[in-house]
């Protein structure tokens, strides 16, 4: 393998993580604060569908982003009226917005345009095009580092580039200041939080929102960036791969962005080769497939470290009469 | 104190659940421009005004009582099985290999064999997050979930890869033995002078769910292990104090969840499509949450929730062939009966138990002047 193809290769490793980056600190802002979200899946699918449909629309992609938010932000509100306000169990939650997202993207797509529930496609203005850092042309010609710079590090989408600002942002706000520290103390002690009078309830629906607008960005991304409009179950388990790499990273933001990128890369490899060939056995293109599957569980069996959830996770906050 | 009274608890709640799904169902449909009482016509003459029609809801059926009575198992022990869609791919690997590869006299057996064979790799799939789950403490949600992209890994290799017949581009196993045919309801009938129609998948496999449904009901409250798994689900510190072991129910509570859903596979591997194809769940596993959430994870209540699914779901096939609506209708109607009757009970539950709590005072308070 060539020098060209390992950046190629990497570079489609960072597109591929990209999504599952966003929807991964998405579920790290609803975890840290208690609420459970198996939902990622049908948020982010929401916001593809909606993206990508009012970019067609009006031709604007980023009116197709704020309705990809829009429509996430929906998913979050009746998560968090389930299971914060109605404090109903946030897993039956989560496979309900999963359904509802993967019925009404097709039937809302096939009664607006007519295309089998997929969305026209996009083009120009209707989508967001890779934009180049300064210099990248120019020092594209030097060694090792002017292709690294122009084909790997410019040359994304906006969006991509906020995905990775996301991360410090996250660990900022999450661990350096006192919204953070009183979410991160949502999700392992809420009575503590409620007897110094901060309200539960608030903070779990700010977090339930962060993560909204967090999954509508990683749906719009998938539809009007990483490809050109909106297909019938495009997530495909995307966003039970970031819950995944939520786990693998143990809810921290730092090792969310190093998994999304290693899941990004065996996406990418499996890709480009089908099946692996290495000389002595031949690794299938499922086994790839299923990799990030297998560590997550391999993780969960207590292998390097245990994965320990906040511990009010999934629990709802009962006040005392 | 029990606040409602127990007719409440069992038919109203869910009752008021269902109608406000239907109600929010209804008004999807007239959003995308389509006539809400024809489309229930058009499925109560599609999925019932026929031996046909019911002969495709009650295939139907018979897959959602499997994965409904899988579901409600788990949770009568308080674990929440998402993994009915994995384990019933298993379960369909474990009918092609017992069918593919013995020579089979006659169908019966064939079908008993199935039966075990289908249980054992559904409840195998299910055996590894039980245990981490058990010993670990994984939470057994994530592990069902991941374990069920792994079985699609897995089925999609065994397909491609070992199980295709040579000189055959279709990823799927070659078709079963004409021995081990399955009676269909219409074979089943016909002796007893009705006629039902031939061309409907509906087979012997319902009499294997009813039965199931009986034995579960059996299980759970007349045996002391079921009174062990409820005990279990109601609250593992008491259970725990009263000396049940929690890696033993969870265990077995799963490994009988696992090969229920396991068991869906003799109705569509062995009694439809005859052979092993990679999409045969088809969504069933996630369904039977919806029906097990629905029948309060009673055997009754789920034979009568995977009924009305079957008929959603024929009379869904019937509306995408004659009307605009796409078969995704029936998938939002499933979300809205697990948003209603499963995330959102409370809403409905705290008002009535605030109208019953009101009805009992006033006499209370009239006999104290």
């Amino acid at each position: 393998m060539d020098f060209l193809t390992l950046i190629q290769i990497l570079d489609s490793s960072v597109r591929l993580a990209t999504p599952l980056l966003l929807a991964c600190l998405a579920g790290l802002f609803s975890e840290r604060a208690g609420i459970f979200d198996i939902g990622l899946e049908g948020k982010m699918l929401a916001a593809a569908m909606f993206s990508a449909a009012t970019a067609a629309i009006t031709g604007n992609v980023w009116l197709g982003l704020l309705a990809g938010i829009g429509a996430s932000m929906f998913l979050s509100i009746i998560h968090g009226l389930a299971s914060i306000t109605f404090r109903g169990n946030q897993l039956i939650s989560g496979v309900a917005i999963n359904f509802l997202a993967a019925g009404i993207t097709v039937l809302v797509a096939q009664d607006w345009f007519s295309q089998g529930g997929r969305t026209p496609q996009l083009s120009g203005a209707g989508r967001f095009e890779g934009f180049d850092l300064p210099f990248a042309d120019s020092l594209g010609s030097v060694p090792i580092f002017g292709p690294t710079y122009s084909e790997l590090v410019s040359g994304h989408s906006i969006l991509v580039y906020i995905a990775f600002l996301a991360v410090p942002a996250t660990w900022y706000v999450l661990f350096r200041t006192r919204f953070g520290l009183r979410l991160r103390a949502v999700g392992e002690n809420p009575a503590a939080v409620d007897t110094a009078g901060v309200s539960v309830v608030g903070l779990r629906y700010a977090a339930v929102a962060i993560c909204g607008v967090l999954c509508g960005i990683a749906g719009a991304y998938l539809a009007t960036a990483l490809q050109a409009g909106f297909v019938k179950d495009m997530t495909a388990g995307r966003g039970f791969i970031a819950l995944a790499a939520l786990i693998f990273a143990k809810w921290r933001p730092w090792s969310a962005l190093w998994t999304c990128l290693l899941f990004g890369f065996l996406q990418a490899i499996a890709l480009r080769f089908q099946n692996i060939d290495l000389g002595v056995i031949t690794v299938p293109v499922q086994l790839m497939d299923a990799l990030p599957y297998i560590l997550v569980v391999v993780i969960l069996a207590g292998v390097g470290g245990k994965a320990i959830p906040p511990r009010a996770g999934g629990e709802p906050y009962v006040k005392e009469r | 104190m029990d606040v409602m009274p127990k007719w409440a608890e069992v038919i109203l709640v869910p009752l008021i659940s269902l109608i406000l799904a239907a109600i929010l169902s209804a008004l999807v449909i007239l959003a995308i421009g389509e006539d809400p009482v024809a489309a229930v016509r058009l499925m109560i003459t599609g999925a019932l005004g026929s031996t046909y029609g019911w002969g495709y809801t009650l295939y139907y059926a018979t897959n959602f009582m499997f994965t409904g009575l899988a579901v409600a198992i788990a949770f009568h022990a308080g674990l929440f099985n998402i993994g009915g869609e994995g384990q019933a791919m298993l379960g369909g690997l474990g009918v092609a290999l017992v069918c593919l590869f013995i020579p089979w006299p006659h169908w019966s057996m064939a079908l008993i064999a199935a039966v075990v064979g289908s249980a054992v790799f559904g409840a195998l799939w299910a055996a590894i997050p039980a245990y981490l789950q058990a010993s670990r403490g994984s939470h057994i949600v994530i592990t069902t979930i991941m374990f069920n992209f792994i079985a699609a890994a897995v089925l999609n290799y065994m397909l491609v890869n070992v199980l295709r017949p040579a000189g055959s581009m279709d990823p799927a196993t070659a078709r079963f033995d004409e021995a081990v045919h399955l009676p269909s309801l219409h074979e089943m009938l016909a002796p007893i002078g009705i006629n039902f129609s031939k061309a409907a998948p509906a087979n012997v496999s319902l009499v294997v769910a009813l039965i199931a449904c009986v034995l579960v009901w059996l299980l759970i409250w007349r045996t002391p292990l079921g009174l062990e798994i409820r005990s279990f689900g109601k609250s593992h510190r008491a259970a725990r104090y009263a000396g049940i072991g929690a890696v033993r129910i969870t265990m077995i509570a799963m490994l009988l969840s696992g090969g229920l859903a396991g068991m869906m596979a003799i109705n569509n591997v062995m009694g439809e499509a005859e052979r092993l194809v990679l999409n045969a769940v088809e969504g069933a596993g996630f369904i039977g949450i919806a029906v097990a959430l629905m029948g309060r994870s009673h055997p009754f209540g789920v034979f009568l929730a995977a009924i009305l699914f079957g008929f959603l779901y024929q009379g869904g096939a019937e509306l995408a062939l004659w009307t605009s609506i796409p078969r995704e209708l029936i998938v939002v109607i499933q979300a809205l009966v697990i948003l209603f009757t499963g995330a959102l009970d409370n809403m409905v539950r705290m008002p009535l138990e605030r109208m019953f709590l009101a009805m009992r005072r006033r006499p209370n308070v009239q006999a104290g002047e």
